[in-house]
């Protein structure tokens, strides 16, 4: 519709956040939209891969159940254990299920055909942000029982009582608005604007090759500028994943140690 | 939360969610993690521990075949110690029975050649006696014949001839001397 637009000469319109907003292609089926398909579409993905890699459980791991474990041990070793400690694997199940979907919903932005990165939907950060939210306060009032685990919050031990007037509510506002807020919006701004900015760069280019014979010659440096940033944008997809999974253990790490 | 229809390209908030993809998102974390907790995460976790096992098996296996191969070594360095002082044993042993057999051989011998020498005298004493009575007896015979002749007496009488060359012997003894 923007091409037609082009085409037709009434001036190039930048991508903005409007892109975003993909209508359902069923009408009326608010569920039938590309996002949610692509959620999906990640979980049948990451499940039979992950199935197949992992079904013959052999100690000589064949190429597939290496990749597999590569990527699992990645998790387990790197975040799980040496963040959360001895406790590690009962939340092994839940930060792998997290890195590998961020991760294939990140690389859903870059994937030819598909090319519409599920996280820069920003419901569904919030969805994750809200179960690790639950689930590290849930960790840490289990292991400490309410009234301690809130009083830890409150009260940090060994700083002198006037400073709480000044801690206190930092560190409420931390706990119970920031993280999650944070946690969310990262992943969410970087996909958004990772997307926008290939947007920028491909639909521009686009836009050129259409145009006069002089913006044609330049073309071809909008499409290099945007396959240049596809490898950039692969990286920030993996880099995002790896920082939601750290923080969330980084967060169940806290909750379950002793003293903040 | 926005209601669910939106015309196309409408300009909102990109930070306010939608309930369907909160819902579905939801969803479909929850059925990707139900997957991985049932059939991934333990089979993986059994693979970990089928293969730190195999290497502590491994690891066992090999210092319980040093064990073995250390006892088997001492007890080759005993028996060959054992063997030694046997064979020393063995050694002295011979000589002790060298030195014996040695020492009942030259006993042996000493009393043969004590024998032989007493033997050897014996002989000599009695060829002498044989000598000195046959001399005795040629020489009586001799002496009378010559004392008859030059006496002129005949000494046929036996008796006398013998005391006759006795007393001669005795004399001639007493001269000697």
């Amino acid at each position: 519709m923007r091409i037609q637009l082009a085409a037709t000469g009434e001036g190039f319109k930048a991508p903005s956040a409007k892109d975003f907003n993909l209508p359902p292609f069923i009408d009326g089926v608010a569920f039938a939209t590309k996002p949610i398909l692509l959620a999906f579409l990640s979980v049948v993905l990451i499940s039979v891969f992950f199935i197949a890699a992992s079904r013959k459980a052999a100690i000589v791991p064949s190429r597939l159940q290496f990749a597999g474990e590569s990527v699992y041990s990645f998790v387990r070793e790197g975040l799980a254990k040496d963040i959360i400690g001895h406790e590690f694997l009962r939340f092994v199940p839940y930060l792998f299920t997290l890195f590998t979907f961020i991760l294939v919903n990140n690389w859903f932005g870059i994937i030819p055909l598909l090319q519409f990165p599920t996280m820069s939907r920003v419901s569904f950060p919030y969805v994750l942000a809200a179960i690790t939210f639950f689930v590290f306060h849930y960790v840490g009032i289990r292991k400490q029982g309410p009234v301690k685990y809130i009083k830890e919050i409150m009260f940090m031990p060994g700083v002198p009582k006037a400073v709480y007037i000044l801690l206190t509510p930092i560190e409420l506002a931390t706990f119970f608005i920031v993280r999650p807020l944070t946690l969310s919006l990262r992943l969410f701004a970087n996909m958004f604007a990772g997307h926008l900015l290939l947007l920028v760069f491909f639909l521009g280019g686009e836009y050129l090759l259409m145009g006069a014979m002089g913006l044609k010659i330049v073309s071809p440096f909008a499409f290099l500028v945007g396959i240049a940033l596809t490898f950039f944008e692969f990286m920030i997809q993996i880099l995002q994943a790896y920082i939601f999974t750290l923080l969330t253990a980084l967060y169940i790490a806290g909750a379950l140690a002793d003293e903040h | 939360m926005t209601n669910f229809s939106y015309a196309a390209g409408e300009e909102l908030n990109p930070l306010i969610p939608h309930t369907a993809e909160i819902i579905a998102g939801a969803v479909a974390f929850g059925l990707l993690y139900l997957v991985i907790r049932s059939k991934v995460f333990p089979m993986f976790e059994k693979a970990f521990a089928a293969r730190t096992e195999a290497i502590q098996g491994g690891i066992e296996k090999a210092e319980r075949a040093q064990q073995e191969a250390q006892a088997a070594l001492e007890s080759y360095t005993k028996q060959l110690a054992d063997a030694r002082g046997e064979a020393q044993t063995i050694r002295e042993d011979a000589r002790a029975q060298g030195v014996a057999i040695v020492e009942e051989m030259r006993a042996k011998a000493q009393e043969e050649a004590a024998r032989i020498t007493a033997a050897a005298q014996a002989t000599i004493e009695a060829e002498r006696q044989q000598a000195i009575t046959s001399l005795r007896n040629e020489v009586g015979a001799l002496a009378t014949e010559l004392a008859s002749k030059i006496v002129g007496e005949a000494l046929d009488d036996h008796v006398r001839q013998t005391r006759i060359v006795d007393r001669f012997l005795e004399d001639l003894e007493k001269s000697k001397n």
